[in-house]
């Protein structure tokens, strides 16, 4: 045992560092806007899980005389749509179902396109040309035909929907998966795992994950905003949602009939769905710099 | 010592008498996709490469990019499959006597960039503790040992166990890299150019550790270099290759003392002195070495050869012995009776 090692004896052999998780966590909350971007998502989500409970108005109770008011109307903080209905228990309300079509396809899609994409990547050879290639086949089509085509096959329904959604997206994550994969894999320090006898599930988990994910991450919370629009463009056409039931994209082609009449509370739908996709696409993008720890 | 006893290396089987690893035959060529209309081809990155390493010596490969040093290193540790060839370790054939796995454990690898081989998002002593966790060695147990390694390569365990790689220079990540070959106590070691990347005054000091390792653990080392001063101070024997073949290997005396394949000339000719009074004399070899797709026939080294004969084009000359001290040369000018002007019994010197 040589002196220069022996102080290290005394820290108990479990103390380890407080990890690479926890070093991220402290970066991302010394970045101001990824916090006021985590802030707004919770506020949306919590309000529109919560909403029963939020005192608001009758989310489907029209009222044909009072149509339309503008923004700042007395008992209508937000005014009210094309049927007289209050818009913001409509937009609280209609959060649910935007954040469920918004989000969950493209978290089914993220676990399934990373897993595919990290087998194409990882073994090469023909396995990659299986899987890519089959990929390649659902690029042909564009995404929303593609949505449209599944979901009409499936039935109407938002269960459906959400399915096809989640379809659409796997080949768009398999392919970046991949692609961060295969650069990944020919770094030295997986071939020093692989030298040092590790099987490949644990080089997957211990090497390969942490360095994939960042970007694969990124890139699918840019997909969510495109999911709520897919989404509401199902709805349009009779495929999701049903009208009575708030749903930002549908509020926003049902009101688009009312552009001229009160564009402001007409755009209303659109401000959520862009507040949304922009606080995921920056709290993201706050992630993906606090991962990378070289910085 | 500590209560992390380092797990136990693989016993020592045949002795001193026996090499620790036999290498025959070793081949191993990469398909190139032809396209449409033209055929499949090969690049012919390893082509029947045989020698021995004996245990605790230190093996020196030489070489200009491009001639397989690489490729054999990582044939070696099998991290790619090879065409034909055996390789033996400590009389076992790897894959029937010698399980892959336990092959893992006698045998160990340095790479060059010492950046690219440490994962960036663990922490060096997790890099260093990954290896004996794999081979079923406690959590704790395994970090005591990675802090014990980080203090035997001259690292402060306490200032840089935590550390990540982007956090310490070349020179300690490449002692990182070191710790986390040795971290499964291996009798062999291969460093892949694994000084190459250091400035001169810290590849010293690398250098002096890799010696006084190999001491202490009693390990043996396949060095592979370019860097041909670096290749004398640290090898026993050495072994030029030129296209994926053995051309000339020996005693490094010997073989940089009276070096008998024209290739070793020209390349001990092309190393730069720093003696005003001996400067390089002889002119380099000019032109690339010849594409590996489609390697010249019978002596790969005909083409840029200033000796070349009609010999050389047509019969592939043989490795033999030149000494008796095991220096042997695979050229036609050092074999008798090889049909070259200049074999031995007209005229030796050139």
């Amino acid at each position: 045992m040589s002196a220069i090692s022996e102080p290290a004896l005394q820290v108990p052999a479990k103390t380890k560092s407080s990890g690479y998780w926890a070093t991220v966590g402290r970066r991302l909350l010394r970045d101001k806007l990824s916090v006021l971007c985590a802030v707004i998502l919770l506020t949306i989500l919590l309000a529109a899980l919560f909403a029963p409970w939020l005192g608001l108005a009758d989310p489907y109770q029209g009222s044909m005389i009072r149509r339309l008011r503008p923004i700042g109307t007395p008992n209508y903080l937000l005014g009210t749509d094309e049927l007289g209905r209050d818009m913001l228990a409509r937009l609280v309300y209609g959060g649910r179902l935007s954040l469920l079509t918004g989000i969950l396809p493209v978290f089914l899609a993220f676990i399934a396109g990373t897993t595919l994409g990290l087998i194409a990547g990882y073994a090469g050879g023909k396995l990659n040309t299986i899987i890519m290639r089959t990929v390649d086949v659902f690029f042909a089509f564009p995404s929303v035909l593609l949505a449209i085509a599944i979901s009409g096959a499936l039935g109407a329904g938002i269960l459906n929907s959400v399915v096809s959604l989640t379809i659409v997206f796997i080949p768009q994550i398999t392919r970046v998966a991949e692609s961060v994969t295969t650069g990944v894999r020919n770094r030295d320090f997986v071939e020093a795992a692989r030298a040092s006898g590790a099987d490949t599930l644990t080089i997957m988990r211990v090497h390969m994950l942490g360095n994939v994910l960042g970007p694969i991450f990124v890139y699918a919370t840019g997909l969510i905003s495109v999911s709520m629009i897919l989404a509401s463009g199902l709805s349009f056409l009779g495929l999701g949602t049903k009208p009575p039931e708030p749903e930002w994209g549908l509020m926003l082609n049902t009101l688009r009939t009312a552009i001229y009449a009160n564009p402001v509370v007409a755009a209303l739908p659109g401000v959520m769905i862009f507040a949304v996709s922009i606080c995921f696409n920056l709290l993201s993008d706050g992630l993906r710099s606090a991962m990378d720890i070289r910085n | 010592m500590t209560d992390a006893a380092p797990l136990a290396p693989l016993e020592d089987l045949g002795g001193e008498a026996q090499a620790l690893l036999t290498v025959r035959g070793l081949t191993k060529h990469f398909p190139v996709r032809g396209d449409l209309f033209s055929p499949r081809k090969t690049v012919h990155a390893v082509d029947d490469v045989s020698f021995e390493v004996i245990k605790g010596e230190t093996v020196g490969i030489v070489g200009e990019s491009g001639c397989g040093k690489s490729t054999t290193a990582r044939l070696l540790m099998h991290l790619m499959d090879y065409n034909s060839g055996d390789i033996i370790y400590d009389g076992m054939k790897i894959g029937r006597e010698l399980s892959l796995r336990d092959l893992r454990r006698a045998m160990q690898m340095v790479f060059q960039d010492s950046y690219a081989s440490l994962n960036p998002r663990l922490t060096i002593e997790d890099s260093i503790a990954f290896g004996p966790k794999v081979h079923g060695m406690a959590a704790a147990e395994a970090q005591t040992l990675a802090r014990d390694l980080l203090g035997k390569v001259g690292l402060r365990p306490e200032t840089f166990a935590n550390r990540y790689p982007h956090e310490i220079s070349g020179g300690q990540r490449q002692r990182v890299n070191i710790a986390r070959a040795l971290a499964l106590s291996p009798r062999l070691v291969i460093l892949d150019e694994a000084v190459s990347a250091l400035d001169k005054s810290v590849e010293a000091q690398v250098l002096n550790l890799l010696v006084n390792l190999k001491r202490e653990f009693g390990l043996t080392y396949i060095f592979i270099s370019h860097d041909l001063n670096v290749v004398r101070y640290i090898s026993d024997r050495v072994l030029v290759m030129y296209l994926g073949q053995v051309v000339e290997l020996g005693p490094i005396d010997s073989v940089w003392g009276e070096p008998a394949h024209p290739y070793t000339r020209a390349l001990l000719a092309a190393m730069p002195t720093s003696d005003p009074d001996n400067r390089t004399q002889t002119a380099p070899i000019t032109g690339d070495p010849p594409n590996p797709i489609d390697p010249p026939k019978a002596c790969r080294f005909h083409t840029r050869c200033p000796f070349v004969e009609q010999v050389c084009s047509t019969v592939a000359p043989k490795l033999s012995n030149i000494g008796t001290d095991g220096h042997q040369a695979a050229c036609h000018m050092a074999t008798a009776g090889s049909g070259h002007s200049r074999a031995p019994q007209q005229d030796a010197t050139a």
